[in-house]
């Protein structure tokens, strides 16, 4: 009954988010259909980030090198293998188009299991290392990775990695944000979320508790590394190349901000950031020049109002709104 | 009847020497804690009372000897580990999480113990619900008993003082120790709320069965509750024993207590 109802609403669900994904393509200009793609592949780095930098209090900030493993590491695998292996079994009887689909799904798992791997990489150094001293170690390693893939002669070097299969598409991004939401909102408000809390609050307690803060601390950094790589192939997928200077340290900030700005710990808070933050720089275009004057100084002006982010450590939840919405009533009105 | 084996089952401290650089801070200790006795540890400031407590728990490794629990080697174990094998300690400032609920506090201590894997909590399967449900009533069982169901959902950082004392000793004893380590849980307590600590300290250790290791500077409570007393002066044992015979130990009352203090205080 219980796992019944369960497989309902996710099936309704994934219904709803196929339907958008085809539907709105269709009926929006491509333009703002962009906007959206880079929105949902913005919440997914910002929401991941947020389980490293917001709830387990690991400062990263090289998370647009865990993307670049992922859209790379995704992108060569459709590219030498996932193309020809549609061709291959193309007119078997299955449409190209779920032969693509099933490519790109194995492709993303890749990348995101290679990032995930960098992430347990960088995250060992974390065990010693805090605060800044670990920030500079994540800048580093963002910085080495994209200076490698700048090199490696198969991706494309310095001339970009062209001619990757356009799979990626609305649906698919949608449905991995849901994942990514899914996955974290669960996590951290489980038993093993409040573990992660507890090493951003205060390590040393943690671990007189008994928290393996060692082993949360790398967890965080595993799973937040694995979506951005995702996040990376979706990107590869979407634009059909790929070029370094999409992952630069420029990137991982833009990331960092959208967590702060929406609020370190809350994860409606980073989905709310990544859209307002995505949509902002393009819609403040009609003023030409000042825009990106005019969009630090809101950035600024917001930090200075709400220090603490848009929605600080909390969440934005269905019941929250509802007793937003409901009018108050006096107490002293019902005598 | 104890036996030598029985009697070896509580916390054992062996020649425990540490430096800090050139500094000697514990200078050949030798402890032995029976299990179930309320032992305190007093001392001038400095004398190193809470670093035996960081050698203990494993925030330091001791330069030389060794610290057992029952039969088990705990120096050179991470703190993690320590409290895993049955040891818990407040602090002596506090170190609550702050931002979190009361009830969150004491739910993150129970974890360790009862945590589901990570895979369940993702999918939100039946069993990580009946972990949750385990922990949170285990959870709210404490708050009963320390009388903090009522501020169960505020910031502990927002707590009154006396409260977030108690809160601390709940959350250690969420993680279902043998032995109790308490640094100066009477620090900036009125007369009667340490009054009431003391109260609380005999109960706990009926209660839970406990082996308490006390640090405290108000006499009053250490005299009143510990059943044998260590003195450390400059990193080293100068005494042990009774609280009537440390009260009248002249070497004591040379390096601490400066005067005799009168029976019955």
């Amino acid at each position: 009954m219980e796992v019944g109802k369960k497989l309902l609403l996710l099936l309704a669900a994934g219904t709803v988010l196929w339907m958008l994904g085809v539907s709105l393509p269709r009926g929006v200009n491509p333009y703002v259909l962009q906007i959206a793609i880079l929105c949902g592949i913005n919440i997914i780095l910002a929401v991941g980030l947020n389980l490293i930098n917001g709830f387990a209090g690991q400062f990263s900030i090289g998370h647009a090198g865990f993307m670049a493993v992922g859209a790379y590491v995704s992108a060569a695998f459709t590219f030498y293998m996932g193309r020809s292996w549609v061709a291959a079994h193309s007119g078997s009887g299955v449409p190209d188009a779920w032969l693509a689909a099933g490519c790109l799904f194995v492709g993303l798992l890749l990348g995101g299991i290679a990032a995930a791997l960098a992430g347990l990489v960088v995250g060992l150094p974390s065990l010693r290392l805090r605060g800044d001293y670990l920030a500079i170690v994540t800048l580093g390693f963002g910085e080495i990775i994209r200076v490698i893939l700048l090199n490696v002669e198969a991706v494309g070097a310095a001339r970009g990695f062209a001619d990757i299969p356009a799979w990626s598409n609305l649906t698919w991004i949608l449905f991995w944000v849901a994942i990514t939401i899914a996955v974290c909102w669960n996590l951290v408000h489980s038993t093993h979320g409040r573990a992660f809390i507890s090493v951003r609050e205060d390590e040393v307690a943690a671990e007189a508790l008994g928290i393996d803060t060692t082993r949360y601390k790398v967890i965080a950094f595993v799973i937040g590394a694995f979506f951005a790589g995702v996040a990376g192939g979706l990107f590869a997928h979407y634009l059909a190349y790929l070029h370094t200077n999409s992952f630069t340290f420029v990137k991982s900030i833009e990331i960092v901000i959208m967590v702060v700005l929406g609020g370190m710990g809350s994860i409606t808070g980073s989905v709310v950031a990544a859209i307002v933050l995505t949509i902002l720089p393009e819609a403040l275009r009609p003023v030409k020049d000042y825009r990106m004057v005019i969009y630090s100084l809101l950035l600024i002006g917001l930090m200075l109002v709400r220090p603490q982010g848009l929605f600080g450590t909390r969440e934005l939840t269905l019941s929250g709104l509802r007793r937003l919405w409901r009018p108050r009533r006096a107490p002293g009105a019902l005598g | 009847m104890p036996t030598g084996s029985e009697a070896s089952s509580g916390l054992v401290l062996e020649h425990v020497t540490h430096y800090f650089g050139g500094l000697k801070a514990v200078d050949d200790l030798c402890l032995e804690i029976q299990p179930g006795e309320l032992f305190g540890l007093i001392g001038p400031n400095g004398a190193g009372k809470t670093t035996v407590f960081n050698l203990i728990t494993g925030v330091y490794t001791p330069t030389a000897g060794t610290i057992r629990l029952g039969a088990r080697t705990l120096n050179g174990e991470a703190s993690g580990r320590v409290c895993r094998a049955g040891v818990a300690r407040t602090f002596q400032t506090s170190r609550l999480f702050r931002s979190m609920t009361v009830f969150d506090n004491v739910r993150t201590a129970l974890h360790p113990g009862a945590h589901p894997p990570l895979l369940d909590s993702v999918l939100r399967t039946a069993a990580s619900g009946r972990a949750e449900a385990r922990i949170s009533a285990q959870a709210t069982a404490l708050l009963g008993e320390f009388d903090l169901q009522a501020v169960a959902g505020r910031p502990a950082g927002e707590l009154p003082y006396g409260e977030q004392r108690r809160l601390e000793i709940a959350r250690a004893l969420a993680t279902a120790p043998r032995v109790l380590l308490l640094d100066e849980p009477a620090a900036g307590l009125n007369h009667s709320e340490s009054a009431a600590l003391m109260e609380l300290i005999q109960w706990i250790r009926e209660r839970y069965r406990l082996t308490i290791l006390l640090i405290e500077h108000d006499m009053r409570v250490v005299m009143g509750v510990c059943e044998r007393i260590a003195v450390l002066d400059y990193g080293r044992l100068i005494s042990t024993g009774a609280p009537a015979e440390i009260r009248r130990d002249p070497k004591v009352i040379e390096a601490y207590l400066g005067e005799e203090i009168p029976p019955g205080s």
